[in-house]
């Protein structure tokens, strides 16, 4: 009896004393970096100078400008496209490689499947670019099938930055829907095939709600890697129009305008904490 | 020049902005740099080097290495923005030399960063006389950096698929003729430089009320054009044919492809041109002075000045003129030597706009990429 409270308290410390780190790394290099931001967003850059006076300039700025704001639409718009698009793309090939591909070959087509993620992200950006350009791969390929007459190009445009996105994340997405898959006991199938559903209608409901989870956990990292990406959209989208990460950069780059950046990104971050929250029900990684 | 190197011309940090958000921006490019392990263990006789990626060139910096029996450390920036953070995170006397986008010296000099050059030891008297800036390298008669390569933001093209005629009038890329044709240098100051040439202004004429002309400008070359890319986009449009015509290109986007693709060539307008330069300069801490300074009288020799003018990064003019004798008549050719006199005398200056100015040109530029 007297040996308990000691034990507790023990135990409690031990507890305490292994989440330190973690906790510890989390105000370092999380909490504290956005702190700063935030404290930047509200101060203003006046020509060279930082002044320190607190307030909403920046993100009345960034309402009252339409070429500002309509980067955020931009980027919102680019990275719907791109999530719907990988979502279409990548559950049949993940349902093929979890139903349909033998057991032993899995592994196999798996690591086939994600082979563009050992490239380097620039590097495959830029190879893209050759592939879409006007005397890239698919123009060719077109004029040589006599579709075209002319060399045409598909690159430095909209179109052109959703392929180089889709083609990234459908393997994102392949992978979190494969592991919901498989985790599927076949019986549920087989329970509603016993209860007289055909295949389309014991997929429709109970094989795709099963593994909704595992869509939108593949899907919410899709829309918070995409919308925060600037490499993608600056080597294939021409600059046709900017999305919020390309003027984020601008705001850097070119005048060294940290509070206005550091607002921009807030708004970027407000809108990725929306869309975690819309999602926040299925994003049970334990059920993936 | 570039917009990576160049786009930053009023971009100071502040000094408590540097120590916060400016030490996130750097920490990773020095921490990856070549300059960590340098700077740990220097010895005696090395020289750290911040510079543009042209003095990478081992054909430039190994003679120099040999002949001294020195290391150079060099460490590639983008951005005299970028450079100015990496100076304030370091430790006074790390860095020797200094290689600064011209129209950026006044204020480098203004924040006490350089050491006065021996001005009677460099060959000031063989470079051209309209890139010496001595207004710019000088303060109070004493001289704190060299002008050393210039080059001009005008247009580039492939000669093979445009009328050359055609590219000495900036009229033309706002016609039809070339339309979607036209690749767009993505830097705000010497592109709407050349808005400016093209609509009869000198570049120093544009004022805040003279913008919403300059944008609808902007917005009929966007019409025309095919994209807007920085260095590498542009470059890489001209080269693969995406563009034929790259405006605000010049000899630094296209020389040193030209061997590969004879076709590619570049020619001032008879509107005129925007004039680049970098200049090489010693910084005040340093504790190898008398190295930097050898640096700096090798880099300006004709020696020094040729292997700089054809870099394997990217080639422009030297600015000693005696380097001439050293390059080849095809390396002449590419860098248009015989024209330079005809081109500085119609060229300006960057127009560098005070603060308020440069922050309207950006959102009008911003705006001209999201038109």
């Amino acid at each position: 009896m007297t040996d308990r409270p000691p034990r507790y308290l023990s135990a409690r410390v031990r507890a305490w004393g292994l989440l330190l780190p973690a906790f510890l790394w989390t105000i370092a290099f999380f909490f504290a970096p956005l702190a700063i931001m935030g404290l930047y967003s509200l101060w203003q850059r006046v020509g060279t100078r930082l002044v320190s006076e607190i307030s909403l300039q920046n993100y009345e700025k960034f309402f009252a400008k339409s070429f500002l704001f309509q980067s955020l639409v931009n980027s919102i718009e680019v990275t719907v496209m791109v999530t719907v698009i990988s979502v279409l793309l990548a559950y049949p090939l993940a349902y093929i490689l979890a139903e349909r591909v033998p057991r032993r070959w899995q592994r196999l087509a798996l690591i086939l499947a994600i082979l563009p993620f050992w490239t380097s992200y620039v590097v495959r950006s830029y190879s893209w670019l050759l592939v879409l350009s006007e005397g890239g791969i698919l123009s060719n390929f077109l004029l040589d099938m006599g579709i075209t007459e002319d060399p045409v190009s598909f690159a430095n445009n909209r179109g052109a930055t959703v392929v180089g996105f889709v083609h990234f994340f459908v393997m994102l997405l392949t992978l979190t829907i494969y592991a919901n898959l498989v985790q599927l006991s076949p019986s549920y199938r087989k329970a509603a095939a016993d209860l007289g559903a055909g295949p389309l209608r014991a997929f429709l409901h109970v094989t795709l709600p099963l593994t909704l989870p595992g869509i939108m956990v593949g899907a919410f990292l899709t829309f918070v890697l995409c919308i925060g990406d600037y490499i993608t959209p600056q080597i294939l989208g021409g600059s046709r129009e900017l999305l919020l990460p390309q003027t984020i950069m601008m705001q850097i780059a070119r005048r060294s305008d940290f509070p206005m950046a550091s607002a921009l990104a807030m708004i970027l971050m407000a809108v990725v904490s929306l869309v975690y929250l819309a999602c926040a029900r299925w994003l049970k990684i334990d059920r993936v | 020049m570039f917009s990576l190197t160049q786009g930053h011309v009023k971009s100071a940090l502040p000094r408590h902005s540097g120590r916060l958000l400016g030490a996130a921006v750097v920490t990773a490019g020095v921490a990856t740099g070549s300059v960590l392990f340098p700077l740990s263990a220097q010895a005696a006789e090395e020289l750290n080097a911040l510079v543009w990626c042209d003095h990478t060139d081992p054909a430039l910096i190994k003679p120099f290495e040999e002949k001294y029996g020195v290391k150079v450390n060099l460490k590639e920036y983008e951005g005299t923005g970028a450079a100015l953070a990496i100076v304030e995170q370091s430790r006074p006397g790390d860095w020797d030399v200094f290689v600064i986008d011209g129209v950026d010296v006044p204020r480098v000099v203004e924040a006490g960063l350089l050491a006065e050059l021996p001005k009677g030891e460099l060959p000031l008297a063989d470079t051209f006389s309209q890139v010496q800036m001595t207004d710019v390298t000088h303060k109070d008669g004493k001289m704190y950096a060299i002008m050393e390569k210039f080059g001009y933001n005008v247009i580039s093209y492939d000669k093979s698929k445009v009328d050359p005629a055609d590219m000495r009038d900036l009229q033309t890329l706002w016609s039809d003729k070339y339309k979607s044709r036209i690749a767009v240098y993505d830097y705000y100051i010497p592109l709407m430089n050349l808005v400016a040439l093209k609509m009869g202004m000198k570049p120093s004429d544009i004022t805040a009320d003279k913008l919403p002309a300059i944008r609808d400008e902007l917005f009929k070359l966007k019409d025309n054009s095919a994209m807007v890319g920085e260095v590498v986009s542009s470059t890489t449009a001209l080269a693969t044919g995406e563009a034929d015509i790259l405006i605000g290109g010049g000899e630094w986007a296209v020389a040193v492809m030209q061997s590969e693709n004879p076709d590619l060539d570049w020619v001032l307008p008879d509107q005129g041109g925007i004039l680049w330069s970098q200049s090489l300069a010693v910084f005040k801490d340093s504790k190898n002075k008398d190295l930097a300074v050898e640096f700096v009288k090798y880099v300006m020799s004709p020696e020094g000045q040729a292997r700089l003018a054809t870099s394997s990064c990217f080639w422009g003019m030297p600015a000693n003129k005696k380097a001439g004798a050293l390059l080849s008549p095809e390396q002449k050719s590419a860098l248009r030597w015989d024209e330079q006199e005809k081109f500085l005398a119609n060229s300006h200056r960057y127009f560098i706009p005070d603060a308020e100015l440069d922050a309207e040109m950006l959102d009008v530029w911003t705006e001209f990429l999201q038109h």
